[in-house]
């Protein structure tokens, strides 16, 4: 393998634009075919939200802009019109305001699904996040549970102003009290938020926003959700709480989130040409995370690099690598690499290319990791 | 000292106050007394780490809470609200115990107690008070059968972002909230004119297009009234009001302060006024309503409860460890369960 890697360096750039080649078909199998549609992840959301509103009476959607916009990003688009201004309604212009709203409607017994139209605007409401909805639980020793899904359009790559390409999950994963899933995917997205909705504690919900509008298919047969968190299961067999084998390989693993999935994807097939037989993981859950897919998967593939677009210190690449050189430290032939974004706030939209992990970034990591060699 | 009329004028049909209901707001003011400054003693003979005293606001927290209906209203406290807590009937060591370190948000129910977990941070649960009322109204409660959201907060915290993100977000939605004010003059050593500027933070409410009342925080009897208006200016279906009620904190902010590091015991004199339970004293006399054996056996009931308080404080224990876990979440994650086997192995061995 080493012997490929000289030619891998000549990737450049331009191979990003290339088409992305479907998610090998892993989770596939037993796939209802007469339940699948392509949707954009935004219609895919918008169809979860439709249903979430339609089944649980309990649910309440709010933001800015949520109610006859529809949301910035349009993921609301047609509720308000639809299940009315009780259900789906546009608050003042106030993030702090929206989740400690949202903390009083739970206490009320509503399950209220706030929007934060930006990811950097949920640091305005960080006090009321991780000072009240995450601990509200413990204080009242289990009597007021948060049932809370708090949707955060997320990352970069959409050449958007300051504040609007903040990668939190590392924030979000450290505060005692919250759960935190990102999907990649249409059919994920449709599956995890309406899961996530379901749940008696409260979930951020990242959606990467530059996938907003690329097409999947999804299964839209409903879940089955099993007794706790970590079982539950949609009707072709998929776990709607682990991680997902995006893609199967043997001589490395990579693993992401979001919107790096799909990069992930592409590099893959780039490093299939010359032999590099890639795994790509698909964490979504980013607390907790799933601890035995990758044992699984590096326990298998032996090395690993994490790819996440959030700065590299204190990122959440260092857990995800701390449990693999864990569960997989007799078996691993190279120290977990880490391709990520720079400790530098998320820059303008002509350099986010130079900080986002791309390609290139990507493929030198994978080399790194195959080229070492123990002292 | 109305601001602003609360539209509606709000019971002008309630009945007023019976001799049987000003006594019991006595007695609720003399348990309220007897406890807090027996709870300063106790953190000084060691029995609890820590209090913060409400020493002087008894007038305001008793009738302010005397007004509440528990059968379909919610109080969102801060950390200095235990004479609401005693006005509402709460189990005072389940209250108690937060200041015992036994679990930080009390030990009391507050689904059943309809008063929500002791809050640390000052305004914290403002915004919560405003959710928790507009469900309310997206519960379909008709005008007039609203239940009512109750939210305790200070002068000092007044100067939160949120108070202000609350109050915009009440009064555009009609949310049925009464904010309670209690400007006691101090927010741990910084005075009001610090943290106020434009008069008082009633004031403030008129921007918001809040009606509000500004009352005499040390006179239980209008407190009581002012906040009986305003539940029922909420009930309705109005919105919300601001109450602001002028009292003092005659304590330290808490036992871990010093007072006479920021003012002297001669402008303490000075600006407390009047104690208010001496001034209720004098009035029930005055009009009749009570005697000095009612008084005597006021003291002795307040006595009385001090002590199986205290009791109860002495006989709660620590929490089993495990809480610490098993509390976070109600579906714990794998990584917690597994840090709770860590703890429970690694704390059994040693």
């Amino acid at each position: 393998m080493p012997e490929t890697i000289t030619e891998l360096r000549s990737a450049d750039n331009s191979k990003d634009k290339r088409p992305e080649t479907p998610s090998a078909g892993v989770e596939q199998a037993g796939v209802n075919l007469a339940a699948v549609q392509q949707l954009s992840m935004q219609q895919a959301l918008n169809r979860a939200l439709d249903e979430i509103l339609a089944e649980d009476p309990k649910s309440v959607i709010f933001g800015e802009d949520c109610g006859r916009l529809g949301g910035v990003f349009r993921i609301t688009d047609g509720l308000q019109a639809k299940h009315g201004q009780e259900r789906v309604f546009d608050t003042p212009l106030a993030e702090s305001g929206i989740l400690g709203m949202s903390v009083g409607l739970a206490m009320a017994g509503f399950h209220p699904i706030p929007e934060v139209q930006f990811d950097g605007f949920a640091y305005p409401a960080i006090n009321q996040i991780v000072c009240q909805i995450a601990r509200m639980n413990y204080r009242s020793r289990g009597t007021l549970p948060m049932p809370i899904t708090l949707r955060v359009p997320s990352f970069g790559g959409i050449r958007a102003p300051e504040h609007h390409g903040e990668s939190l999950e590392a924030l979000f994963a450290h505060v005692p009290g919250l759960k935190v899933v990102s999907p990649s995917t249409p059919h994920d997205a449709y599956h995890l938020l309406k899961y996530a909705a379901s749940r008696p504690d409260p979930v951020i919900f990242m959606e990467p926003k530059s996938r907003y509008w690329q097409k999947g298919p999804v299964d839209l047969t409903s879940a089955v959700p099993g007794q706790g968190t970590h079982d539950a299961v949609t009707s072709n067999g998929g776990s709607l709480t682990g991680a997902r084998v995006a893609r199967e390989g043997r001589h490395l693993t990579l693993v992401a989130w979001g919107a790096m999935v799909a990069r992930c994807l592409q590099v893959a097939e780039l490093a299939a040409e010359d032999g590099i037989d890639v795994e790509v993981l698909d964490l979504r859950w980013l607390k907790p995370i799933d601890v035995e897919a990758l044992a699984t998967s590096v326990g298998k593939t032996r090395r690993a690099v994490v790819v996440h677009e959030a700065p590299l210190t204190s990122g959440l690449g260092a857990e995800v690598a701390q449990l693999i050189t864990k569960s997989c430290f007799a078996t691993l032939k190279a120290p977990v690499e880490r391709v990520t974004g720079f400790d530098v706030p998320y820059p303008s939209g002509d350099l986010e290319d130079e900080y986002i992990p791309n390609i290139d970034r990507i493929l030198f990591g994978i080399q790194r990791v195959l080229e070492y060699r123990r002292g | 000292m109305t601001t602003e009329a609360v539209r509606g004028a709000v019971d002008d049909d309630a009945a007023p106050l019976t001799h049987h209901h000003l006594r019991e707001l006595y007695t609720l003011m003399a348990a309220v007394r007897h406890l807090d400054t027996s709870a300063v003693a106790w953190q000084r003979q060691g029995i609890i780490p820590g209090y913060a005293p409400e020493l002087g606001q008894e007038a305001a927290q008793v009738g302010s809470g005397y007004a509440v209906d528990r059968t379909r209203d919610f109080v969102f406290p801060t950390y200095r609200e235990m004479g609401v807590a005693r006005a509402m009937g709460l189990d005072m060591v389940g209250y108690m115990s937060t200041h015992k370190a036994t679990w930080h948000g009390g030990m009391y129910n507050p689904l059943e107690s309809r008063f929500a977990p002791i809050q640390a941070v000052v305004a914290g649960s403002v915004l919560h008070a405003v959710g928790w009322a507009h469900g309310q109204t997206l519960a379909g409660h008709a005008p007039g059968d609203m239940g009512v959201a109750m939210t305790y907060f200070g002068d000092g915290a007044s100067s939160q972002g949120d108070v202000h993100e609350a109050m915009n977000f009440a009064a555009v939605m009609k949310a049925p909230v009464v904010f309670f004010i209690q400007n006691n003059g101090w927010a741990i050593s910084v005075p009001t004119e610090r943290q106020v500027a434009g008069d008082s933070v009633a004031a403030r409410a008129a921007g918001y297009g809040i009606p509000s009342l500004q009352v005499d925080g040390n006179d239980v009897v209008a407190v009581y009234e002012a906040t009986r208006s305003a539940f029922a200016h909420c009930r309705a279906g109005h919105g919300p009001v601001v109450i602001e009620a002028m009292t003092y904190r005659r304590g330290p902010h808490s036992t871990a302060d010093d007072p006479g590091r920021y003012r002297t015991l001669e402008e303490e004199r000075l600006d407390a006024g009047e104690d208010p339970l001496e001034r209720f004293k004098q009035r029930l006399l005055t009009e009749g309503v009570a005697d000095e054996a009612f008084f005597a056996e006021a003291h002795r009931l307040a006595e009385e409860e001090e002590e199986a308080v205290r009791a109860g404080i002495a006989d709660l224990g620590p929490r089993p460890g495990s809480e610490m876990f098993s509390l976070v979440f109600q579906e714990p994650t794998p990584a917690l369960q597994s840090q709770a086997t860590a703890w429970r192995e690694e704390s059994e061995h040693a």
